[in-house]
């Protein structure tokens, strides 16, 4: 009874009041770091948290298991790359030529493996992962091979907008990182809006009873095979305006943005900030983040660290960190 | 009277089990039609030939005339089928109201643009149906439980939310699957009313229940089946009657029980 009165209260938590706090916790950001590095993973920060919003939207709420979203997230990048560096596109028509192909790539990849049920979805996934990734490191000359590509500068409205560069608005003075950590913050605010909107429509409602009981879904007029493949797309064309993002931003990417160690990144995010919790995930894409900066003497660690951190919520916090907390706060307050 | 749905010498056989064998009936429309057989008859099964969640190993289902042999759920319910579970297909993930908002799904656009931007075509037709909902809810007897999760309802009135949710599809056939099974005296009393209100907005009924009591009340036709074999079909008063039924599935000694629960 105790739970269920926790659960009530928890629907009656309004996500836009989230949205706010978010927006407002990004905007004061400034104020409380000092120099690049730290806008630097800011920055990080919400682009990989783009991502998982996106991919929550696949997993946590519609409980279809993705592992190999790092593939749309190295295409993302790799045809911005491509576009602008080979046919001469400008970045934002490059973006947006990329998140339209991949969704189309999405869609086309999904339509067969989103009829498989369960395992079956979570192994041919995690095949178009590693396909990804082969393609990337042989076909050098489209891609560079292993060692990479290099991207242009973003340009925004006519302006390039460089992390070496600084630029003047207003009688205010900003270098490049610091506009580049507000760009990715906005990215992430309007991402985070769109996922709400989703969640809170009928499109969502379907996609949340894929999860509930997909039997319900059916009998209740829902296309399951449909809106399968919907939210795949959808969580698709997130991770490749992202990953579009990131390449301009580093300025050079590898293979490694599209290998299978980033996929498992990106479903331990998921896992960890709370499945189907958008705001929960954002805290999962922090904390993995930062984690790197505290093993920077044990890089091998890393993935063993992922693995550890997965491991450790499926036993000890299985709806994963926000919700989690959220109910322990509720629970003490009553 | 014409035939609603109309089922023809269907048969469903799970590796050597014959849970449906030959059977062929028919539901009239505006009638409250009952489907009784003791537990294994295949009542559950023939549910689930009819809403196209198994396909037949033989036979044809045909609705308002038009074959729907398998056709795939979803396209049934936009043609005006909905039907309850008798195990729970709850969504516990969502509110209870926003599992009832599900059924109306049919009835409402589910484009993406639309949802990502919040258009206010869309929002409208989202709050009328939140309106919606919460009546069909309460007409249920789920009025407590308005601002609830799912996960936080009692077994009883999940299963009248079931009701509630296919009842948002508005739809012209009502599948029941033992809607009163685990219901207390007075909610199974609750129940009954709801379900002649139903019928009495004209909705088709196909209820299969064990509750002698509340079948014999609201019904306008029985079949009686088992082993997936038709048995026996009739009126309420033709039923009670039938020797075959007594001594196969009402079983010995309940006559004089039956005389006691049942107005004449
Ligand atoms: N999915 C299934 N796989 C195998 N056997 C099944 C399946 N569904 C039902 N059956 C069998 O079919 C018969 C009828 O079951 P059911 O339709 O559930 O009966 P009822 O609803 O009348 O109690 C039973 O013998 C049951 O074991
Ligand atoms: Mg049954």
């Amino acid at each position: 009874m105790k739970e269920a009165r926790a659960m009530k209260k928890n629907i009656l938590i309004s996500p836009y009041g989230g949205l706010l706090l978010l927006a407002l916790i990004l905007a004061l950001m400034p104020l409380a770091v000092s120099n690049d590095f730290h806008y630097d993973l800011l920055t990080k920060i919400c682009l990989t948290a783009t991502v998982a919003v996106g991919l929550n939207l696949l997993v946590g709420y519609a409980g279809q298991v993705s592992l190999g979203h790092a593939a749309f997230y190295g295409a993302g990048a790799y045809a911005s790359a491509i576009l602008t560096s080979q046919y001469n596109l400008s970045p934002m028509v490059a973006l947006l030529s990329a998140a339209a192909g991949v969704g189309v790539m999405a869609w086309l990849v999904g339509r067969p493996i989103l009829h498989l049920k369960g395992h079956y979805l979570s192994m041919a996934t995690l095949g178009l992962g590693v396909i990804a990734a082969i393609v990337l490191n042989n076909e050098e000359q489209l891609t560079g091979g292993p060692d990479g590509v290099g991207l242009p500068p973003l340009s925004l409205f006519g302006h390039e907008l460089s992390v070496f560069g600084e630029y003047q608005f207003a009688g205010l003075t900003f270098t490049g990182v610091e506009l580049w950590y507000l760009l990715a913050a906005a990215v992430l605010v309007i991402a985070v809006l769109l996922a709400l909107n989703i969640i809170d429509s009928p499109l969502g409602r379907a996609l949340r009873a894929l999860h509930g009981s997909e039997i319900a879904a059916q009998v209740a007029g829902v296309d399951t095979a449909k809106y399968k493949l919907r939210v795949f797309v959808i969580s698709a064309v997130y991770a490749s305006v992202a990953g579009s993002l990131y390449g301009h931003y580093s300025g050079f990417i590898t293979p490694t943005v599209a290998s299978f160690e980033h996929s498992i990144e990106l479903i331990t995010i998921v896992v960890l900030g709370g499945m189907a919790s958008t705001f929960g995930v954002i805290i999962g894409a922090a904390i993995l983040v930062l984690i790197p900066q505290f093993l920077t003497d044990f890089q091998e660690l890393e993935m063993v660290v992922f693995g550890a951190i997965l491991m450790a919520v499926m036993i000890f916090l299985p709806r994963g960190l926000l919700p989690s907390v959220l109910q322990r706060l509720q629970r003490g307050a009553q | 009277m014409s035939a609603l749905l109309s089922v023809t010498n269907l048969s469903k056989e799970f590796g050597g089990v014959h849970a449906i064998e030959d059977l062929s009936f028919e539901v009239q429309r505006g009638h409250v039609h009952s489907i009784i057989g003791p537990n294994g008859a295949g009542k559950t099964t023939l549910f689930n030939l009819v809403t196209g969640l198994y396909q037949p190993s033989a036979g044809a289902v045909t609705l308002g005339g038009r074959d729907i042999t398998g056709r795939a759920p979803h396209k049934l319910c936009e043609m005006g089928m909905a039907r309850t579970f008798q195990n729970l297909q709850i969504c516990m993930n969502m509110s209870a109201l926003e599992n009832v908002m599900l059924g109306r799904h049919r009835h409402l656009g589910s484009g993406a643009l639309a949802a990502m931007l919040k258009l206010p075509g869309l929002r409208k037709a989202d709050r009328h149906c939140r309106e919606h909902c919460r009546e069909l809810m309460t007409f249920v007897g789920c009025g407590d439980y308005l601002d609830h999760a799912a996960s936080a309802m009692p077994y009883g009135a999940l299963k009248r939310l079931e009701i509630a949710r296919a009842l948002a599809a508005e739809p012209d056939i009502l599948l029941l699957d033992e809607p009163a099974a685990g219901l207390n005296a007075t909610e199974t009393e609750a129940l009954k009313s709801v379900i002649q209100k139903i019928a009495g907005k004209g909705i088709t009924v196909v209820l299969v229940e064990h509750d002698m009591k509340l079948v014999m009340n609201v019904s306008d036709h029985l079949l009686v089946i088992s082993y997936g074999r038709k048995l026996a079909e009739g009126t309420p008063e033709q039923i009670r009657e039938h020797p075959e039924v007594i001594a196969a599935y009402l079983g010995g000694g309940t006559r004089e029980r039956q005389a006691q629960e049942v107005p004449a």
